[in-house]
Order: C-alpha cells, then structure tokens, then sequence
C-alpha cells in the first residue's frame, strides 16, 4: 500500500509519519509538497502534524487552501483513507472534510505528553485492530486541540458512531472530551494525539501501530479480489 | 479604493479561554467592574478599484477564510480612501 505523507510548510511530524510507514508498517510512503495537484498514484492519504503556515490567523486556515487540498478533497470522495494527526485535524476541519472546529486548549497551554484514549469505536478502517472500549496510551502535543461543535453537531457524530477516540479524562477542554473523529462515510479520521510516534517500544510505546495497521488491512482485503 | 476594518469575535455561544484569564487578572488588579471580556482579531483591507459589489466581497472573503464560523462572528466597516 503506498500512502501520500503531505508536506505543508511548517508541518513538522512529516518525518515520524513516514518512519511509521515505512520503517515499522513496512509498507510504501512519498513525502509529497503542498503544491502538488495528483495524489491519483497513492492509497492512503497522510496529513501530518505541525504549524503550517506557522497557524497564522486560525490553525489549519491558510493550508486548506493549498494546491494538494482539492486532490485531498477527491481522494475523500473516491473513499480513499485520509488521516490527519493534529495540524492536519484541524487542515480537515477548516476545510470542511470533518465538522466542528478545534479551539485554543481551555488552559490555553501547549501540553505536551502521553494520554490515555479510549477507542469508542472499533469498526472503523483506522480501527479494526484494537478492541472496542480499548485503552490505549498516545503521545499529544498541541496548543489548540480544544474540539468544538453545536449540539445539533454533536448528536449527529453521536447517533452516527462518529466518535472515535476520547481522552480518558478531561485533558483540554474538548467537547465529550473528544479526541477523534470520522466523517459520515467513514474514510476521513482527524485526530489529535499523535500515533505516528507511538510505533516501537524505542520511543515509549507501540499503541499507535494498529490504527496503521487497520488501514493496511482493510486496504489488502478490499484489494485482494482484484488481483 | 477602499479601506475594510474587519472584526472577528468568537461567538457568544463559545467560551474564549483568553477572555476569561484576561478578566481574571483584571478582576485581581481590582477591575470589578469588568463583567466580561472577549477577544477577537482586527483586520485592515484595503480593497481597489472592482466592478465587484464590495459588501458582497468582503463577506465571502469572511466566510471563506478570514473568519470560522463555526465559532466565530464578524462584522466590518467600510471606509472611503481618497487617493494623493
């Protein structure tokens, strides 16, 4: 499976996202620049995190009108997976792929550690191989990951299993301590916390392989009649 | 040409974190009479010569990238420049 790792100016998990990829999934991954307008040769859709942009005016705003974002926006609607970790949550909710909005941390710190997130729902191409209620432990880094939405928002991810990761407790003031969600179709999951870093017992932990394994796994299947 | 003072403010309905730390230290400098405080940005166009209606310009500037409106209200103004 060959996955797009998107370069922003000032993205700055790029790297770690493709180490993941490539060095731990053992799977293809391209660096590809912001200005490219063909994702057409690639699987899977990687918007990494960082400051693109350096977040002027809203974190994600200027981005999501980068060149690459409408070859984003088709790779959604072909189905393709589209993941984006932190800046590239909130590129994906700015540019309307996911709803809501993620708003300065409610103690208007940069909190930088590991949490625990629930897995709310299993049975999502990004997480198929962890269990439903799961518990698992993922670095976070962010100033701005306080989730927003309306109520009429909130019960429709709700009704629709469209919460896919919370914060065990309270850690930024997101709404239902929302930590990640999936769009209606269930291709495009933005998140937060960062499971690109956690891939290898080296570095803390290995609770973020199975969400790329999921997406490799449900890829080979949905493939394998094809070849 | 013309100079657009654009206000963006986070909506009513949404708690402004830095607001409210910002009347927190008002309030401990003995400000009691603050009962509130929110924070938004101020932007500057300035806008030339466009058979465009500017009105109808500035709000789809607004709402296409200046402002979120997920969580955020604007307003603006509009002033003549006249050219040296």
């Amino acid at each position: 499976m060959k996955f797009a790792v998107i370069v922003f100016p000032g993205s700055n998990c790029d790297l770690d996202m493709y180490h993941a990829i490539k060095d731990e999934l053992g799977e293809e991954a391209e660096y590809v620049w912001h200005d490219t307008h063909d994702l057409s040769g690639y699987d899977g859709i990687l918007l990494p995190g960082g400051f693109s942009y350096g977040d002027y005016l809203r974190a994600g705003a200027i981005a999501r009108f980068s060149g690459v974002m409408d070859e984003v926006r088709k790779a959604a609607e072909a189905g393709k997976p589209v993941l984006g970790i932190c800046n590239g949550f909130q590129i994906l909710t700015e540019a309307g792929l996911l709803p809501g909005m993620l708003m300065r941390n409610k103690n208007l710190k940069f909190t930088c550690g590991t949490v625990s997130l629930k897995v709310e729902n299993a049975h999502t191409l990004f997480t198929n191989e962890y269990e439903e209620g799961e518990e698992i432990r993922i670095p976070v880094a962010h100033g701005e990951g306080n989730y927003y939405c309306d109520d009429a928002t909130y019960q429709h991810l709700k009704d629709n299993n469209q919460i896919v990761f919370t914060y065990a407790e309270d850690f930024n003031g997101s709404r239902n301590n929302i930590a990640g969600i999936i769009n209606e179709r269930g291709n495009v999951l933005g998140m937060m916390p960062h499971p690109e870093r956690a891939v290898s017992d080296l570095i803390g932990g290995t609770d973020g392989l199975p969400l790329f394994r999921s997406i490799v796994k449900q890829w080979r299947e949905s493939h394998v009649s094809h070849a | 040409m013309k100079k657009v003072k654009v206000y963006v403010t986070l909506r009513e309905s949404v708690l402004d974190p830095q607001g409210s730390a910002v009347m927190g230290s008002l309030h401990k400098m003995g400000y009691d009479e603050v009962q509130d405080v929110r924070i938004g940005k101020y932007l500057e166009l300035v806008i030339g010569d466009s058979e465009r209606d500017v009105d109808a310009l500035v709000d789809e500037l607004c709402n296409r990238l200046l402002a979120n409106t997920v969580i955020e209200d604007y307003r603006y103004e509009i002033e003549e420049v006249v050219s040296q």
